[in-house]
Protein backbone atom coordinates (compact mmCIF):
# COMPACT_ATOMS: atom_id res chain seq x y z
CA UNK A 1 0.00 0.00 0.00
CA UNK A 2 1.38 3.38 -1.01
CA UNK A 3 1.43 6.41 1.21
CA UNK A 4 -0.83 8.45 -1.08
CA UNK A 5 -3.74 6.03 -0.78
CA UNK A 6 -3.41 5.87 2.99
CA UNK A 7 -3.32 9.65 3.10
CA UNK A 8 -6.42 9.76 0.93
CA UNK A 9 -8.08 7.24 3.19
CA UNK A 10 -7.15 9.28 6.24
CA UNK A 11 -8.59 12.40 4.63
CA UNK A 12 -11.75 10.54 3.81
CA UNK A 13 -12.02 9.16 7.35
CA UNK A 14 -11.48 12.66 8.76
CA UNK A 15 -14.16 14.04 6.45
CA UNK A 16 -16.60 11.27 7.40
CA UNK A 17 -15.89 12.01 11.06
CA UNK A 18 -16.36 15.75 10.72
CA UNK A 19 -18.75 16.18 7.81
CA UNK A 20 -21.67 16.99 10.12
CA UNK A 21 -19.63 19.56 12.03
CA UNK A 22 -18.46 21.15 8.78
CA UNK A 23 -22.04 21.36 7.53
CA UNK A 24 -23.07 22.91 10.85
CA UNK A 25 -20.31 25.53 10.74
CA UNK A 26 -21.23 26.37 7.13
CA UNK A 27 -24.85 26.81 8.25
CA UNK A 28 -23.74 29.14 11.06
CA UNK A 29 -21.67 31.23 8.64
CA UNK A 30 -24.71 31.42 6.39
CA UNK A 31 -26.78 32.64 9.35
CA UNK A 32 -24.27 35.40 10.09
CA UNK A 33 -23.65 36.56 6.52
CA UNK A 34 -26.46 39.18 6.39
CA UNK A 35 -25.47 40.43 9.87
CA UNK A 36 -21.95 40.98 8.58
CA UNK A 37 -23.39 42.95 5.65
CA UNK A 38 -25.51 45.05 8.00
CA UNK A 39 -22.39 45.79 10.07
CA UNK A 40 -20.21 46.58 7.05
CA UNK A 41 -22.73 48.92 5.47
CA UNK A 42 -23.08 50.88 8.72
CA UNK A 43 -19.64 52.33 7.76
CA UNK A 44 -20.62 53.13 4.19
CA UNK A 45 -20.24 56.77 3.22
CA UNK A 46 -23.27 56.52 0.99
CA UNK A 47 -24.92 59.28 -0.96
CA UNK A 48 -28.67 59.16 -1.41
CA UNK A 49 -29.04 55.40 -1.06
CA UNK A 50 -27.04 52.87 0.94
CA UNK A 51 -27.08 49.97 -1.52
CA UNK A 52 -23.64 49.89 -3.14
CA UNK A 53 -20.37 50.26 -1.21
CA UNK A 54 -18.81 53.75 -1.62
CA UNK A 55 -16.18 54.52 1.01
CA UNK A 56 -15.49 54.16 4.72
CA UNK A 57 -16.72 56.61 7.36
CA UNK A 58 -17.28 56.74 11.13
CA UNK A 59 -19.93 59.41 10.64
CA UNK A 60 -23.01 57.22 11.17
CA UNK A 61 -21.65 55.71 14.39
CA UNK A 62 -20.92 59.18 15.76
CA UNK A 63 -24.48 60.36 15.20
CA UNK A 64 -26.91 57.41 14.92
CA UNK A 65 -29.88 59.77 15.31
CA UNK A 66 -28.69 61.88 12.40
CA UNK A 67 -31.54 60.81 10.13
CA UNK A 68 -35.02 62.17 10.84
CA UNK A 69 -37.33 59.65 12.51
CA UNK A 70 -34.92 56.79 13.12
CA UNK A 71 -34.43 57.33 16.87
CA UNK A 72 -38.07 58.28 17.43
CA UNK A 73 -39.11 54.96 15.88
CA UNK A 74 -36.51 53.14 18.00
CA UNK A 75 -37.89 54.71 21.20
CA UNK A 76 -41.44 53.71 20.17
CA UNK A 77 -40.29 50.13 19.56
CA UNK A 78 -38.53 49.97 22.94
CA UNK A 79 -41.63 51.32 24.72
CA UNK A 80 -43.99 48.95 22.90
CA UNK A 81 -41.62 46.05 23.60
CA UNK A 82 -41.32 46.86 27.32
CA UNK A 83 -45.07 47.22 27.93
CA UNK A 84 -46.04 44.20 25.79
CA UNK A 85 -43.38 42.01 27.40
CA UNK A 86 -44.46 42.96 30.92
CA UNK A 87 -48.18 42.34 30.35
CA UNK A 88 -47.75 39.22 28.18
CA UNK A 89 -45.29 37.67 30.66
CA UNK A 90 -47.57 38.23 33.67
CA UNK A 91 -50.74 37.00 31.92
CA UNK A 92 -48.92 34.11 30.22
CA UNK A 93 -47.27 32.90 33.43
CA UNK A 94 -50.64 32.91 35.19
CA UNK A 95 -52.16 30.87 32.36
CA UNK A 96 -49.24 28.43 32.31
CA UNK A 97 -49.57 27.85 36.08
CA UNK A 98 -53.28 27.14 35.75
CA UNK A 99 -52.76 24.83 32.77
CA UNK A 100 -50.10 22.66 34.42
CA UNK A 101 -50.93 22.70 38.10
CA UNK A 102 -54.75 22.72 38.18
CA UNK A 103 -57.61 20.66 36.96
CA UNK A 104 -60.44 22.58 35.36
CA UNK A 105 -63.14 22.16 32.77
CA UNK A 106 -62.21 23.21 29.25
CA UNK A 107 -58.53 22.30 29.40
CA UNK A 108 -58.49 21.03 25.80
CA UNK A 109 -60.20 24.24 24.67
CA UNK A 110 -57.59 26.39 26.44
CA UNK A 111 -54.79 24.39 24.78
CA UNK A 112 -56.34 25.06 21.37
CA UNK A 113 -56.80 28.76 22.21
CA UNK A 114 -53.06 28.99 22.96
CA UNK A 115 -52.02 26.98 19.90
CA UNK A 116 -54.16 28.53 17.16
CA UNK A 117 -52.60 32.05 17.32
CA UNK A 118 -49.18 30.43 16.77
CA UNK A 119 -50.53 28.52 13.75
CA UNK A 120 -52.15 31.60 12.22
CA UNK A 121 -50.12 33.57 9.68
CA UNK A 122 -49.26 37.04 10.95
CA UNK A 123 -50.88 38.65 7.95
CA UNK A 124 -54.25 37.12 8.88
CA UNK A 125 -53.96 38.35 12.47
CA UNK A 126 -52.94 41.79 11.26
CA UNK A 127 -55.83 41.94 8.79
CA UNK A 128 -58.33 40.75 11.41
CA UNK A 129 -57.09 43.33 13.95
CA UNK A 130 -57.28 46.09 11.34
CA UNK A 131 -60.91 45.28 10.51
CA UNK A 132 -61.98 45.23 14.16
CA UNK A 133 -60.03 48.39 15.04
CA UNK A 134 -61.38 50.32 12.06
CA UNK A 135 -64.94 48.99 11.85
CA UNK A 136 -65.64 48.03 15.47
CA UNK A 137 -63.47 49.55 18.19
CA UNK A 138 -63.19 52.96 16.51
CA UNK A 139 -66.79 53.51 17.63
CA UNK A 140 -65.61 53.35 21.26
CA UNK A 141 -62.74 55.75 20.73
CA UNK A 142 -59.91 53.38 19.77
CA UNK A 143 -57.78 54.85 17.01
CA UNK A 144 -54.84 53.21 15.28
CA UNK A 145 -51.57 54.14 16.97
CA UNK A 146 -49.37 53.32 19.95
CA UNK A 147 -52.20 51.70 21.93
CA UNK A 148 -53.37 49.38 19.18
CA UNK A 149 -49.78 48.26 18.53
CA UNK A 150 -49.40 47.33 22.21
CA UNK A 151 -52.77 45.48 22.28
CA UNK A 152 -51.75 43.43 19.24
CA UNK A 153 -48.23 42.69 20.50
CA UNK A 154 -49.47 41.44 23.88
CA UNK A 155 -51.87 39.13 22.00
CA UNK A 156 -49.27 37.45 19.78
CA UNK A 157 -46.59 37.27 22.52
CA UNK A 158 -48.98 35.61 24.97
CA UNK A 159 -49.02 32.13 23.38
CA UNK A 160 -45.22 31.99 23.19
CA UNK A 161 -44.91 32.97 26.87
CA UNK A 162 -47.45 30.31 27.90
CA UNK A 163 -45.65 27.56 25.95
CA UNK A 164 -42.20 28.54 27.30
CA UNK A 165 -43.25 28.85 30.96
CA UNK A 166 -45.41 25.71 30.74
CA UNK A 167 -42.39 23.66 29.69
CA UNK A 168 -40.48 24.93 32.72
CA UNK A 169 -43.31 24.17 35.16
CA UNK A 170 -43.77 20.70 33.67
CA UNK A 171 -40.11 19.91 34.32
CA UNK A 172 -40.60 20.83 37.98
CA UNK A 173 -41.18 18.07 40.53
CA UNK A 174 -44.60 18.80 42.12
CA UNK A 175 -43.41 17.06 45.30
CA UNK A 176 -41.23 20.08 46.10
CA UNK A 177 -44.34 22.22 46.36
CA UNK A 178 -46.16 19.49 48.28
CA UNK A 179 -43.28 19.40 50.76
CA UNK A 180 -43.63 23.15 51.33
CA UNK A 181 -47.35 22.73 51.97
CA UNK A 182 -46.68 19.83 54.34
CA UNK A 183 -44.44 22.23 56.26
CA UNK A 184 -47.48 24.49 56.72
CA UNK A 185 -46.65 27.05 54.04
CA UNK A 186 -49.74 28.84 52.77
CA UNK A 187 -50.46 28.59 49.02
CA UNK A 188 -49.17 32.16 48.61
CA UNK A 189 -45.96 31.41 50.55
CA UNK A 190 -45.50 28.20 48.58
CA UNK A 191 -45.79 30.11 45.33
CA UNK A 192 -43.53 33.05 46.16
CA UNK A 193 -40.90 31.14 48.19
CA UNK A 194 -40.75 27.86 46.24
CA UNK A 195 -42.48 27.77 42.86
CA UNK A 196 -41.65 31.26 41.63
CA UNK A 197 -37.86 31.11 42.19
CA UNK A 198 -37.75 27.70 40.50
CA UNK A 199 -39.65 28.79 37.38
CA UNK A 200 -37.97 32.21 37.21
CA UNK A 201 -35.42 31.13 34.53
CA UNK A 202 -38.35 29.99 32.38
CA UNK A 203 -40.15 33.29 32.95
CA UNK A 204 -37.00 35.25 32.10
CA UNK A 205 -36.56 33.24 28.90
CA UNK A 206 -40.19 33.82 27.98
CA UNK A 207 -39.83 37.56 28.61
CA UNK A 208 -36.76 37.73 26.37
CA UNK A 209 -38.60 35.83 23.66
CA UNK A 210 -41.62 38.14 23.98
CA UNK A 211 -39.44 41.24 23.76
CA UNK A 212 -37.59 40.04 20.70
CA UNK A 213 -40.87 39.03 18.99
CA UNK A 214 -42.39 42.42 19.75
CA UNK A 215 -39.30 44.45 18.89
CA UNK A 216 -38.86 42.75 15.51
CA UNK A 217 -42.50 42.52 14.46
CA UNK A 218 -43.35 44.21 11.22
CA UNK A 219 -46.30 42.49 9.52
CA UNK A 220 -48.91 42.88 12.28
CA UNK A 221 -47.53 46.28 13.32
CA UNK A 222 -47.85 47.54 9.75
CA UNK A 223 -51.59 46.82 9.86
CA UNK A 224 -52.40 48.33 13.25
CA UNK A 225 -49.95 51.23 13.63
CA UNK A 226 -51.71 54.03 11.70
CA UNK A 227 -49.26 56.93 11.57
CA UNK A 228 -47.10 55.63 14.42
CA UNK A 229 -43.70 54.31 13.29
CA UNK A 230 -41.75 51.50 14.91
CA UNK A 231 -38.14 50.66 14.09
CA UNK A 232 -38.95 47.76 11.68
CA UNK A 233 -41.60 49.91 10.00
CA UNK A 234 -39.11 52.77 9.63
CA UNK A 235 -36.58 50.41 8.03
CA UNK A 236 -39.20 48.91 5.70
CA UNK A 237 -40.44 52.28 4.51
CA UNK A 238 -36.85 53.48 4.05
CA UNK A 239 -35.86 50.31 2.15
CA UNK A 240 -37.52 51.59 -1.04
CA UNK A 241 -34.86 54.29 -1.27
CA UNK A 242 -32.08 52.36 0.47
CA UNK A 243 -31.88 52.13 4.24
CA UNK A 244 -29.82 54.92 5.86
CA UNK A 245 -26.64 53.61 7.51
CA UNK A 246 -27.85 55.03 10.84
CA UNK A 247 -30.47 52.23 10.87
CA UNK A 248 -27.64 49.70 10.34
CA UNK A 249 -25.82 51.23 13.33
CA UNK A 250 -28.91 50.84 15.54
CA UNK A 251 -29.76 47.37 14.23
CA UNK A 252 -26.23 46.11 14.80
CA UNK A 253 -26.02 47.72 18.26
CA UNK A 254 -29.24 45.95 19.30
CA UNK A 255 -27.67 42.70 18.09
CA UNK A 256 -24.53 43.27 20.21
CA UNK A 257 -26.60 44.23 23.26
CA UNK A 258 -28.80 41.14 22.94
CA UNK A 259 -25.81 38.82 22.52
CA UNK A 260 -24.09 40.34 25.58
CA UNK A 261 -27.31 39.87 27.55
CA UNK A 262 -27.65 36.21 26.52
CA UNK A 263 -23.97 35.44 27.19
CA UNK A 264 -24.21 37.24 30.55
CA UNK A 265 -27.28 35.23 31.51
CA UNK A 266 -25.46 32.03 30.52
CA UNK A 267 -22.44 32.92 32.65
CA UNK A 268 -24.60 33.82 35.67
CA UNK A 269 -26.52 30.58 35.20
CA UNK A 270 -23.42 28.39 35.02
CA UNK A 271 -21.77 30.24 37.93
CA UNK A 272 -24.87 29.58 40.02
CA UNK A 273 -24.94 25.93 38.93
CA UNK A 274 -21.30 25.39 39.92
CA UNK A 275 -21.92 27.09 43.29
CA UNK A 276 -24.80 24.70 43.97
CA UNK A 277 -22.56 21.74 43.06
CA UNK A 278 -19.96 22.84 45.61
CA UNK B 1 -59.54 19.86 16.33
CA UNK B 2 -58.18 17.01 18.42
CA UNK B 3 -54.98 17.07 16.40
CA UNK B 4 -54.50 20.75 17.25
CA UNK B 5 -54.98 20.10 20.94
CA UNK B 6 -52.47 17.34 20.42
CA UNK B 7 -49.86 19.75 19.09
CA UNK B 8 -50.53 22.15 21.93
CA UNK B 9 -49.62 19.39 24.37
CA UNK B 10 -52.74 17.73 25.66
CA UNK B 11 -51.74 16.86 29.22
CA UNK B 12 -53.73 13.62 28.99
CA UNK B 13 -51.00 12.15 26.79
CA UNK B 14 -48.10 13.95 28.43
CA UNK B 15 -46.13 11.54 30.58
CA UNK B 16 -44.29 14.40 32.28
CA UNK B 17 -47.48 15.97 33.62
CA UNK B 18 -47.78 15.65 37.39
CA UNK B 19 -50.55 13.60 38.91
CA UNK B 20 -53.76 15.59 39.26
CA UNK B 21 -54.05 17.24 42.63
CA UNK B 22 -57.47 17.16 44.14
CA UNK B 23 -56.47 19.59 46.89
CA UNK B 24 -56.40 22.53 44.50
CA UNK B 25 -59.75 24.21 44.05
CA UNK B 26 -60.47 24.87 40.44
CA UNK B 27 -61.78 28.45 40.81
CA UNK B 28 -58.18 29.54 41.33
CA UNK B 29 -57.43 28.07 37.90
CA UNK B 30 -60.24 30.08 36.32
CA UNK B 31 -59.00 33.28 37.98
CA UNK B 32 -55.49 32.62 36.68
CA UNK B 33 -56.77 31.90 33.18
CA UNK B 34 -59.32 34.71 32.97
CA UNK B 35 -57.17 37.73 31.97
CA UNK B 36 -55.23 35.86 29.30
CA UNK B 37 -58.31 34.18 27.86
CA UNK B 38 -60.14 37.52 27.80
CA UNK B 39 -57.21 39.12 25.98
CA UNK B 40 -57.13 36.37 23.36
CA UNK B 41 -60.90 36.56 23.08
CA UNK B 42 -60.97 40.31 22.45
CA UNK B 43 -57.81 40.63 20.34
CA UNK B 44 -57.70 37.26 18.56
CA UNK B 45 -61.12 35.57 18.32
CA UNK B 46 -63.30 38.68 18.02
CA UNK B 47 -61.13 40.16 15.21
CA UNK B 48 -61.38 36.84 13.34
CA UNK B 49 -65.18 37.00 13.63
CA UNK B 50 -65.07 40.56 12.33
CA UNK B 51 -62.77 39.46 9.49
CA UNK B 52 -65.29 36.75 8.56
CA UNK B 53 -68.07 39.36 8.58
CA UNK B 54 -66.03 41.74 6.41
CA UNK B 55 -65.30 38.94 3.94
CA UNK B 56 -69.05 38.76 3.28
CA UNK B 57 -69.64 42.52 3.00
CA UNK B 58 -70.58 44.32 -0.21
CA UNK B 59 -69.33 47.67 -1.49
CA UNK B 60 -71.54 50.71 -1.92
CA UNK B 61 -71.41 51.26 -5.67
CA UNK B 62 -69.60 54.52 -6.37
CA UNK B 63 -68.27 54.95 -2.82
CA UNK B 64 -64.91 53.20 -2.60
CA UNK B 65 -64.02 52.39 0.99
CA UNK B 66 -67.64 52.07 2.16
CA UNK B 67 -69.27 48.71 2.77
CA UNK B 68 -72.52 47.35 4.08
CA UNK B 69 -73.18 44.11 5.94
CA UNK B 70 -74.23 41.37 3.63
CA UNK B 71 -73.83 37.67 2.96
CA UNK B 72 -71.94 38.07 -0.28
CA UNK B 73 -69.94 35.00 -1.21
CA UNK B 74 -68.75 36.58 -4.46
CA UNK B 75 -65.72 37.89 -2.54
CA UNK B 76 -64.64 34.28 -2.05
CA UNK B 77 -65.26 33.52 -5.70
CA UNK B 78 -63.03 36.47 -6.63
CA UNK B 79 -60.42 35.38 -4.09
CA UNK B 80 -60.26 31.85 -5.45
CA UNK B 81 -60.39 32.61 -9.18
CA UNK B 82 -58.52 35.91 -9.60
CA UNK B 83 -55.84 35.05 -7.07
CA UNK B 84 -55.41 31.27 -7.50
CA UNK B 85 -51.89 31.74 -8.97
CA UNK B 86 -50.93 33.85 -5.94
CA UNK B 87 -52.04 31.09 -3.57
CA UNK B 88 -50.14 28.53 -5.63
CA UNK B 89 -46.95 30.63 -5.53
CA UNK B 90 -47.26 31.18 -1.77
CA UNK B 91 -47.57 27.47 -1.06
CA UNK B 92 -44.88 26.38 -3.55
CA UNK B 93 -42.33 28.97 -2.38
CA UNK B 94 -43.10 28.27 1.28
CA UNK B 95 -42.87 24.53 0.66
CA UNK B 96 -39.49 24.85 -1.06
CA UNK B 97 -38.21 27.15 1.69
CA UNK B 98 -39.34 24.63 4.32
CA UNK B 99 -37.53 21.83 2.50
CA UNK B 100 -34.27 23.81 2.16
CA UNK B 101 -34.50 25.00 5.75
CA UNK B 102 -34.85 21.37 6.84
CA UNK B 103 -31.80 20.30 4.80
CA UNK B 104 -29.68 23.10 6.30
CA UNK B 105 -31.05 22.77 9.83
CA UNK B 106 -30.81 19.04 10.41
CA UNK B 107 -26.99 18.73 10.28
CA UNK B 108 -26.72 21.87 12.42
CA UNK B 109 -29.15 20.55 15.04
CA UNK B 110 -27.49 17.12 14.90
CA UNK B 111 -24.03 18.61 15.42
CA UNK B 112 -25.26 20.70 18.32
CA UNK B 113 -26.92 17.73 20.02
CA UNK B 114 -24.24 15.05 19.53
CA UNK B 115 -20.94 16.55 18.35
CA UNK B 116 -20.57 19.99 19.89
CA UNK B 117 -19.59 18.98 23.42
CA UNK B 118 -18.69 22.08 25.42
CA UNK B 119 -19.33 24.30 22.38
CA UNK B 120 -23.01 23.44 22.50
CA UNK B 121 -24.20 26.58 24.31
CA UNK B 122 -22.04 28.80 22.11
CA UNK B 123 -23.56 27.22 18.99
CA UNK B 124 -27.03 27.67 20.41
CA UNK B 125 -26.32 31.37 20.96
CA UNK B 126 -24.96 31.60 17.42
CA UNK B 127 -28.21 30.18 16.04
CA UNK B 128 -30.34 32.71 17.90
CA UNK B 129 -28.05 35.75 17.75
CA UNK B 130 -28.51 36.80 14.09
CA UNK B 131 -32.20 37.14 14.82
CA UNK B 132 -31.58 40.02 17.16
CA UNK B 133 -30.84 42.14 14.10
CA UNK B 134 -34.08 43.42 12.62
CA UNK B 135 -35.38 40.89 10.06
CA UNK B 136 -36.04 43.63 7.53
CA UNK B 137 -32.40 44.76 7.79
CA UNK B 138 -31.27 41.17 7.19
CA UNK B 139 -33.64 40.70 4.27
CA UNK B 140 -32.38 43.93 2.77
CA UNK B 141 -28.83 42.66 3.25
CA UNK B 142 -29.79 39.63 1.12
CA UNK B 143 -30.84 42.01 -1.65
CA UNK B 144 -27.28 43.39 -1.51
CA UNK B 145 -25.66 39.93 -1.31
CA UNK B 146 -27.65 38.61 -4.29
CA UNK B 147 -27.38 41.81 -6.34
CA UNK B 148 -26.13 41.59 -9.93
CA UNK B 149 -22.84 43.31 -8.99
CA UNK B 150 -22.37 41.09 -5.90
CA UNK B 151 -19.85 38.29 -5.46
CA UNK B 152 -22.49 35.50 -5.37
CA UNK B 153 -23.69 36.30 -8.88
CA UNK B 154 -20.06 36.86 -9.94
CA UNK B 155 -18.91 33.42 -8.77
CA UNK B 156 -21.95 31.61 -10.19
CA UNK B 157 -21.64 33.37 -13.56
CA UNK B 158 -17.91 32.53 -13.66
CA UNK B 159 -18.81 28.85 -13.16
CA UNK B 160 -21.53 29.11 -15.82
CA UNK B 161 -24.10 28.04 -13.26
CA UNK B 162 -26.36 31.04 -13.75
CA UNK B 163 -27.95 30.99 -17.20
CA UNK B 164 -30.31 33.88 -16.39
CA UNK B 165 -27.42 36.07 -15.22
CA UNK B 166 -29.41 37.37 -12.26
CA UNK B 167 -30.79 36.20 -8.90
CA UNK B 168 -32.30 39.32 -7.41
CA UNK B 169 -35.89 40.06 -8.48
CA UNK B 170 -36.51 36.39 -9.31
CA UNK B 171 -38.44 33.69 -7.39
CA UNK B 172 -35.07 32.12 -6.52
CA UNK B 173 -34.21 35.15 -4.39
CA UNK B 174 -37.62 34.97 -2.69
CA UNK B 175 -37.17 31.30 -1.78
CA UNK B 176 -33.62 32.06 -0.58
CA UNK B 177 -34.93 34.85 1.64
CA UNK B 178 -37.77 32.73 3.05
CA UNK B 179 -35.37 29.85 3.72
CA UNK B 180 -33.05 32.15 5.64
CA UNK B 181 -35.67 34.08 7.59
CA UNK B 182 -37.32 31.18 9.39
CA UNK B 183 -34.27 28.94 9.89
CA UNK B 184 -34.07 29.11 13.72
CA UNK B 185 -37.70 27.99 13.91
CA UNK B 186 -36.52 24.80 12.19
CA UNK B 187 -33.20 24.35 14.04
CA UNK B 188 -34.44 24.83 17.60
CA UNK B 189 -37.29 22.25 17.68
CA UNK B 190 -35.12 19.62 15.91
CA UNK B 191 -32.30 20.32 18.35
CA UNK B 192 -34.68 20.07 21.30
CA UNK B 193 -35.96 16.65 20.21
CA UNK B 194 -32.47 15.32 19.40
CA UNK B 195 -31.10 16.57 22.70
CA UNK B 196 -33.78 14.65 24.55
CA UNK B 197 -32.86 11.47 22.63
CA UNK B 198 -30.58 9.04 24.44
CA UNK B 199 -27.30 8.71 22.46
CA UNK B 200 -26.97 5.14 23.77
CA UNK B 201 -30.03 4.15 21.71
CA UNK B 202 -28.23 5.38 18.59
CA UNK B 203 -25.05 3.53 19.61
CA UNK B 204 -27.15 0.41 20.03
CA UNK B 205 -28.09 0.70 16.35
CA UNK B 206 -24.38 0.49 15.50
CA UNK B 207 -23.84 -2.38 17.92
CA UNK B 208 -26.54 -4.31 16.11
CA UNK B 209 -24.50 -4.01 12.89
CA UNK B 210 -26.62 -1.29 11.28
CA UNK B 211 -24.49 1.04 9.14
CA UNK B 212 -24.57 4.80 9.66
CA UNK B 213 -27.31 5.44 7.14
CA UNK B 214 -29.56 2.65 8.40
CA UNK B 215 -29.11 3.78 12.00
CA UNK B 216 -30.00 7.31 11.01
CA UNK B 217 -33.05 6.27 9.02
CA UNK B 218 -34.47 3.78 11.52
CA UNK B 219 -33.38 5.25 14.87
CA UNK B 220 -32.24 8.89 14.83
CA UNK B 221 -34.71 10.38 12.37
CA UNK B 222 -37.82 8.77 13.94
CA UNK B 223 -36.69 9.98 17.37
CA UNK B 224 -36.44 13.54 16.09
CA UNK B 225 -39.79 13.46 14.24
CA UNK B 226 -41.65 15.59 16.83
CA UNK B 227 -39.03 18.31 16.33
CA UNK B 228 -39.10 17.98 12.54
CA UNK B 229 -42.88 18.22 12.61
CA UNK B 230 -42.88 21.33 14.83
CA UNK B 231 -40.04 22.87 12.81
CA UNK B 232 -41.71 22.39 9.43
CA UNK B 233 -44.94 23.92 10.74
CA UNK B 234 -43.14 26.88 12.34
CA UNK B 235 -41.32 27.50 9.04
CA UNK B 236 -44.10 26.82 6.55
CA UNK B 237 -46.86 28.85 8.23
CA UNK B 238 -45.05 32.21 8.45
CA UNK B 239 -43.42 31.65 5.03
CA UNK B 240 -46.79 31.05 3.34
CA UNK B 241 -48.18 34.31 4.75
CA UNK B 242 -45.07 36.41 4.19
CA UNK B 243 -44.93 39.36 1.83
CA UNK B 244 -41.74 41.14 2.92
CA UNK B 245 -39.32 38.78 1.13
CA UNK B 246 -41.31 39.11 -2.10
CA UNK B 247 -41.42 42.87 -1.71
CA UNK B 248 -37.68 43.30 -1.05
CA UNK B 249 -36.21 40.44 -3.14
CA UNK B 250 -38.83 39.35 -5.64
CA UNK B 251 -39.99 40.32 -9.10
CA UNK B 252 -42.46 43.14 -9.81
CA UNK B 253 -45.02 40.72 -11.23
CA UNK B 254 -46.03 37.31 -9.91
CA UNK B 255 -46.49 38.18 -6.25
CA UNK B 256 -47.61 35.97 -3.36
CA UNK B 257 -50.99 36.03 -1.64
CA UNK B 258 -49.55 37.96 1.32
CA UNK B 259 -48.68 40.86 -0.98
CA UNK B 260 -52.23 40.93 -2.35
CA UNK B 261 -53.76 40.94 1.14
CA UNK B 262 -51.41 43.67 2.30
CA UNK B 263 -52.00 45.88 -0.76
CA UNK B 264 -55.77 45.35 -0.82
CA UNK B 265 -56.05 46.33 2.84
CA UNK B 266 -53.60 49.20 2.97
CA UNK B 267 -53.34 50.61 -0.55
CA UNK B 268 -56.49 49.80 -2.56
CA UNK B 269 -59.62 51.76 -1.61
CA UNK B 270 -62.54 49.38 -1.26
CA UNK B 271 -60.29 46.36 -1.06
CA UNK B 272 -61.39 45.17 2.39
CA UNK B 273 -63.99 42.49 1.51
CA UNK B 274 -61.89 40.63 -1.06
CA UNK B 275 -58.76 40.96 1.10
CA UNK B 276 -60.69 39.57 4.08
CA UNK B 277 -61.90 36.66 1.95
CA UNK B 278 -58.30 36.04 0.85
CA UNK B 279 -57.09 36.10 4.48
CA UNK B 280 -59.78 33.70 5.57
CA UNK B 281 -59.07 31.34 2.70
CA UNK B 282 -55.35 31.43 3.52
CA UNK B 283 -55.97 30.69 7.18
CA UNK B 284 -58.40 27.86 6.42
CA UNK B 285 -56.04 26.32 3.86
CA UNK B 286 -53.17 26.41 6.33
CA UNK B 287 -55.23 24.99 9.20
CA UNK B 288 -56.45 22.14 6.97
CA UNK B 289 -52.89 21.41 5.85
CA UNK B 290 -51.65 21.47 9.45
CA UNK B 291 -54.46 19.15 10.48
CA UNK B 292 -53.75 16.61 7.71
CA UNK B 293 -50.01 16.87 8.24
CA UNK B 294 -50.19 16.36 11.99
CA UNK B 295 -52.57 13.44 11.48
CA UNK B 296 -50.21 11.82 8.98
CA UNK B 297 -46.93 12.36 10.84
CA UNK B 298 -48.01 13.18 14.39
CA UNK B 299 -46.49 11.20 17.21
CA UNK B 300 -47.59 10.71 20.78
CA UNK B 301 -44.75 12.68 22.31
CA UNK B 302 -45.35 15.92 20.43
CA UNK B 303 -44.58 19.00 22.54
Amino acid sequence: MTTTTSAARRTRAWLAQHVVMLAAITALLYLFLPVAYTFAFSFNDHGRSNIVWQSFTWEHWQDPCGVAGVCESLVTSLQVGAISTLVATVLGTMMALAMVRYRYRGKAASNVLIFVPMATPEIVMGAALLTIFVQGFSNIGVNLGFGTIVFAHIMFCLSFVVVTVKARIQSLDPRIEEAAQDLYASPMQTFWKVTFPLILPGIAGAAMLAFSLSFDDFIITNFVSGNESTFPKFVYVASRRGIPAEANVIGFSMFVLAVLLVVGAQLVGSARASRIKK
Amino acid sequence: MSALAHVAGDPAVDPAAPAPETRKRSWTAYLLLLPGVLWLGVFFLLPLVQLAAVSLQSRYPGFPGYYYSDVNFSNYAAALTDYAPHFARSFVYAGLATLFAFLISYPLAYAMAFKAGRWRNLMLICVIAPFFTSFILRTFAWSQILADEGWVVGVLSFLHLLPGGSIINTPVAVVAGLTYNFLPFMVLPIYASLERADPRVIEAGGDLYANGITTFRTVTLPMSMPGVLAGTLLTFIPAAGDFVNMELLGPQRGKMVGNVINDQFLAVPGGYPVAAALSFTLMTAILVMVFLYVRRFGTEELV
